[in-house]
């Protein structure tokens, strides 16, 4: 079992939001939620980076710690999921979540929110694999098919890696050797509490 | 003449052209042949170690999503999962021990001079109303609340998750609905007890004589004791937090940022803690704790001795202030 996990390539990433667009039209993610998206940091200065940034799948996740009915499980690709059957709504994943990962549909009055929605690593959620109940709360499960996430999948640099961590980080260091620079793997510190060594 | 305007017309942007081209040239030339694209990229140690969170450009409607990474949520996490459950834990468990050890020493504060049989109006049907309505939403809110931070390790295994859900999401209903009544219940307490509720020197003397709850002394007290006036400080301040913290969270990001409601979080949850642990020692004095008490707020009147024992300025007050006025009713 790999040990999934995203990276985004900051000296890569052309700020063309495709992933974001991939990911919306692959799960059908209703208006208002935005999975992923793309923040340009230092925008239209010397030194800006953009980076395609969703749920970062945590090892020891603090949406999973904080969640006061216990809704969030880990897979054994270490897939931070969710079932939306048991989330109540009650927005403390959000506070606690450093990648501001949880979306919430607004429902009803004020502020209320409705069932959280977030990045599943395209690997759907506790329902059947490709169960139509799967598809209308979770989305796609790509990960049952054999098939990584789509917004990493069809980035156009491939700036935005996903896949066992090894893998991955294994690529990232062979780029940075070959070009001479590399602005690190952005959120893995904070994510896994763990860098990598370039 | 028209063929010299066009003329001077060409000359013109000939030489227009030649000034660009000119001023333009050094500014080029300015460039760094070789750009070194890691000498200036932003580095996020760098930012983190400046920054609670790192905040970016975003091209979509949700400027929330702009905050790129913020990992004081770790620090929040701890804060909900371990600190806030040892302050609820200590304050709520460690009150409930109090109270029981007291009453086990003291058993209840009875009437020394037994009942007179005639009553005196303490509290009128709307003073009772309000303070009716607050306490049922307050108990309401306190243990949905608890149920936020202390329900998944105590219910989940026992109850099972969609049972636990099912009630945590009415839980969470009421914890949201029953703010508003509540809300107004604090306001319209403040507004009806502000004038009994000055703190004065009688109230320093009534601690000191361990106001009458702690040995056999009697101290005098007006409407209110000093003990009633913690109480009525205690429910208008930590009422007035618990309500503005708890709005700041029910209506995200209306003008808030995720810093302000992590925030608006903490304070609300140990504002609250100690806010339910006060409480149970309010309940206790107003029913198990002391003869007499409870029909105060229960039927609105009390028996004159036991005015006359825990409140005899006031009692003093209502007595003496004209016969006509007096609120005291005869016995039924």
């Amino acid at each position: 079992m790999a040990r999934m996990k995203f990276l985004c390539d900051a000296d890569r990433c052309i700020e063309c939001n495709a992933c974001v667009t991939a990911c919306k039209n692959e799960h059908e993610v209703p208006w208002g939620i935005n999975r992923r998206r793309v923040v340009t940091l230092n925008d239209g200065k010397p030194g800006e980076r953009s980076i395609s940034m969703a749920c970062m799948h945590c090892t020891d996740a603090p949406c999973a710690a904080v969640c006061p009915v216990n809704c969030f499980y880990t897979t054994a690709d270490f897939v931070v999921l969710h079932s939306k059957d048991l989330c109540i709504g009650c927005g403390y994943c959000f506070y606690a979540c450093p990648f501001g990962a949880p979306q919430y549909p607004k429902v009803g009055n004020f502020g209320s929110r409705g069932k959280m929605d977030k990045c599943t690593f395209c690997a759907g959620g506790p329902d059947a694999d490709g169960s139509k109940e799967e598809f209308e709360k979770y989305g796609a499960n790509r990960l049952a098919e054999g098939k990584l996430p789509l917004c990493a999948e069809m980035c156009s640099t491939k700036s935005l890696l996903a896949g066992d961590s090894d893998v991955i980080a294994q690529i990232y260091k062979e780029r940075v050797s070959k070009r001479g620079y590399g602005s690190g793997a952005w959120g893995w510190q904070t994510a896994y509490r763990e860098s990598i060594a370039t | 003449m028209a063929k010299l305007v066009a003329h001077m017309r060409l000359i013109a942007g000939a030489l227009a052209l030649a000034f660009i081209v000119t001023i333009s040239a050094p500014v080029s030339a300015q460039q760094p042949s070789m750009v070194n694209p890691t000498a200036d990229a932003v580095k996020e140690q760098q930012l983190l170690q400046q920054l609670r969170s790192i905040q970016g450009r975003v091209t979509i409607p949700d400027v929330k999503s702009s905050t790129l990474e913020q990992p004081v949520g770790r620090n929040w996490q701890h804060f909900h999962s371990v600190t806030l459950r040892w302050i609820g834990a200590i304050a709520i468990l460690g009150t409930l021990a109090l109270l029981v050890i007291f009453y086990l020493m003291r058993g209840m504060v009875m009437l020394k001079s037994g009942r007179s049989g005639r009553k005196i109006v303490r509290f009128n049907t709307f003073e009772r109303f309000v303070h009716w309505m607050t306490a049922t939403c307050f108990i309401i809110l306190a243990v949905t609340g608890l149920n936020i931070t202390f329900g998944r390790p105590l219910f989940v295994s026992t109850f099972g998750s969609e049972a636990f859900t099912t009630w945590s999401e009415w839980a969470k209903y009421a914890h949201n609905y029953l703010s508003f009544p509540f809300t107004i219940g604090v306001v319209l307490i403040f507004l009806l007890w502000i004038g009994g509720n000055i703190p004065n020197k009688v109230d320093v003397e009534w601690f000191k004589r361990g106001g009458g709850i702690v040995g056999d002394d009697h101290p005098p007290a007006y409407r209110f004791n000093g003990g009633q006036k913690a109480i009525y400080w205690i429910v208008v301040l930590g009422g007035a937090a618990v309500a503005i913290t708890g709005y700041v969270l029910m209506f995200p990001f209306y003008g808030t940022t995720i810093d302000t409601m992590q925030y608006a979080q903490m304070i609300h949850a140990v504002v609250a803690m100690l806010f339910v642990a006060a409480m149970l020692g309010h309940i206790y004095i107003g029913t198990i704790g002391m003869e007499g008490a409870f029909e105060a707020m229960g039927e609105g009147t009390v028996d004159v001795n036991w005015a006359k024992e825990h409140h005899r300025l006031w009692l003093e007050d209502e007595m003496g202030g004209s016969a006509k006025s007096a609120r005291t009713q005869p016995a039924e």
